[in-house]
């Protein structure tokens, strides 16, 4: 899985998709796993990223990233490799 | 580098809630790199709020409505020029285009004022009525539609169409029609204010995108520049949109516009179904109220068609700031009795 080329990320927890207008915004955590999946990284990299930077446990995490990839597939931010 | 002067004519000055293309067009104009501007704006109505808009426009004139043919028009251009000098002429509604495409030669031989639009030929080919065939000629999906003449014929359209489908007016108005009997409503409500023919198209769910560009009548595209609307007013106006980056509806737009050797400015509209296939709703033969937004993201538009009128050579556009909004806003303005009495009186403010 992998962002959609030239989606703006800003500080703020700001994003646009310019190929759609769309906007969003996200908190800290969002921002963190949204910069690691630009960097292409895998599920298991990013939840170790994000356990090592927020206070959560494992099975938490690995549900709302779940829910949280899933908004982002919906959203037209994310697609899988072909 | 001194601007040449000129002195552009343009209608459209209906800065209202369901806005004409002149206002942004004149301020496009303004801030022309190449020409210092004086405008004249042509009006059909008194209550034209760009009538009043001192800042932008220069000297107004009313002129007669369409219906009322080309012969009263050109008399009436014709005192206009004698007092002015138009070296260039705009007109911004669909309504009154045909009449100008059939004066373009007389209004250039007689009166030295050029136009830069579509021929009668091209101007047809893009009608709500004939739009399917235009799809299939210039490579793009349209959606199935007919021209109804009768209120009797809204029962029959279930062999053809599934509901949803659009209700459209030949100029104006488009209404979703869930069920047969909305249809009928909206057959009236549009008949009665724009006439015969009454379009039915087949409804296609997805993103509406629209694209402001201008062809050079040779088949190049000057310019594109795409949009989302990101607000949307009852009438169905744009009342914020932002720029996109979309290959794929730039590559269909150059198509379009190759293809049909268009001359002049235009309007896309398409629907960006969910499938992410484009179909093309509907194509405007002039400027969108939206094309200042071209303007903002470095693409001026109408001082490339003025360049063109006015016989110069006109290099494409090669990009765009994508990342640009407009957001429009409503402003009283406060006018004297007396510029509404002028202008209601003498026809000239």
């Amino acid at each position: 899985m992998r962002l959609n080329t030239n989606i703006a990320i800003s500080d703020s927890g700001f994003i646009f998709n310019p190929a759609t207008g769309d906007s969003f915004s996200t908190n800290n955590v969002g921002l963190e796993i949204i910069r690691l999946l630009k960097e292409e990284k895998k599920k298991e990299v990013i939840i170790k990223n994000v356990r090592e930077k927020f206070l959560i446990d494992e099975a938490t995490l690995d549900k709302d990233l779940v829910d949280f990839l899933m908004m982002l597939r919906n959203y037209q931010l994310l697609k899988e490799d072909e | 580098m001194s601007k040449r002067k000129i002195t552009v004519a343009v209608t459209g000055l209906n800065n209202i809630d369901s806005p004409g293309p002149g206002i942004p067009v004149i301020r496009a104009l303004k801030e022309s790199k190449l020409f210092g501007v004086r405008i004249v704006g042509l009006s059909y109505e008194t209550l034209e709020p760009g009538l009043y808009m001192h800042d932008l426009v220069d000297k107004s004139y009313s002129i007669p409505l369409p219906s009322s043919g080309v012969a009263s028009m050109l008399e009436r251009l014709g005192y206009i020029n004698s007092q002015e000098n138009i070296d260039v002429l705009i007109p911004n509604f669909d309504a009154e285009l045909q009449n100008f495409i059939k004066i373009e030669t007389q209004l250039k031989k007689e009166m030295g004022i050029a136009t830069f639009l579509p021929s009668l030929e091209q101007f047809e080919s893009r009608h709500k009525s004939v739009l399917y065939e235009f799809g299939l000629r210039n490579k793009v999906k349209v959606p199935r539609s007919r021209m109804i003449f009768t209120v009797a014929e809204i029962n029959a359209l279930h062999k053809e169409f599934t509901y949803p489908l659009m209700v459209k007016g030949k100029f104006y108005d488009a209404f979703v029609a869930a069920t047969p009997e909305q249809a009928v409503g909206y057959f009236y409500k549009i008949s009665a204010k724009w006439g015969l023919p009454i379009i039915i198209q087949q409804f296609v769910s997805g993103n509406e995108v629209n694209v402001t560009a201008l062809g050079d009548g040779a088949g190049k595209c000057i310019g594109a520049v795409p949009m989302r609307k990101l607000y949307i007013t009852d009438k169905g106006k744009a009342w914020a949109g932002i720029t996109l980056e979309d290959d794929e509806l730039l590559k269909i737009t150059n198509r379009v516009i190759h293809n049909s050797k268009w001359r002049g400015g235009c309007e896309l509209e398409f629907i960006k179904s969910n499938a992410g296939e484009y179909y093309l709703l509907e194509m405007n033969p002039r400027f969108p109220a939206w094309v200042y937004l071209a303007v903002g993201c470095g693409q001026n538009h109408p001082e490339a068609l003025v360049c063109m009128a006015l016989g110069k050579k006109v290099k494409a556009f090669k990009t765009y700031n994508s990342r640009k909004m407009f957001v429009r806003y409503s402003f009283d303005q406060v006018v004297n009795l007396s510029e509404f009495e002028k202008i209601s009186t003498l026809g000239e403010l």
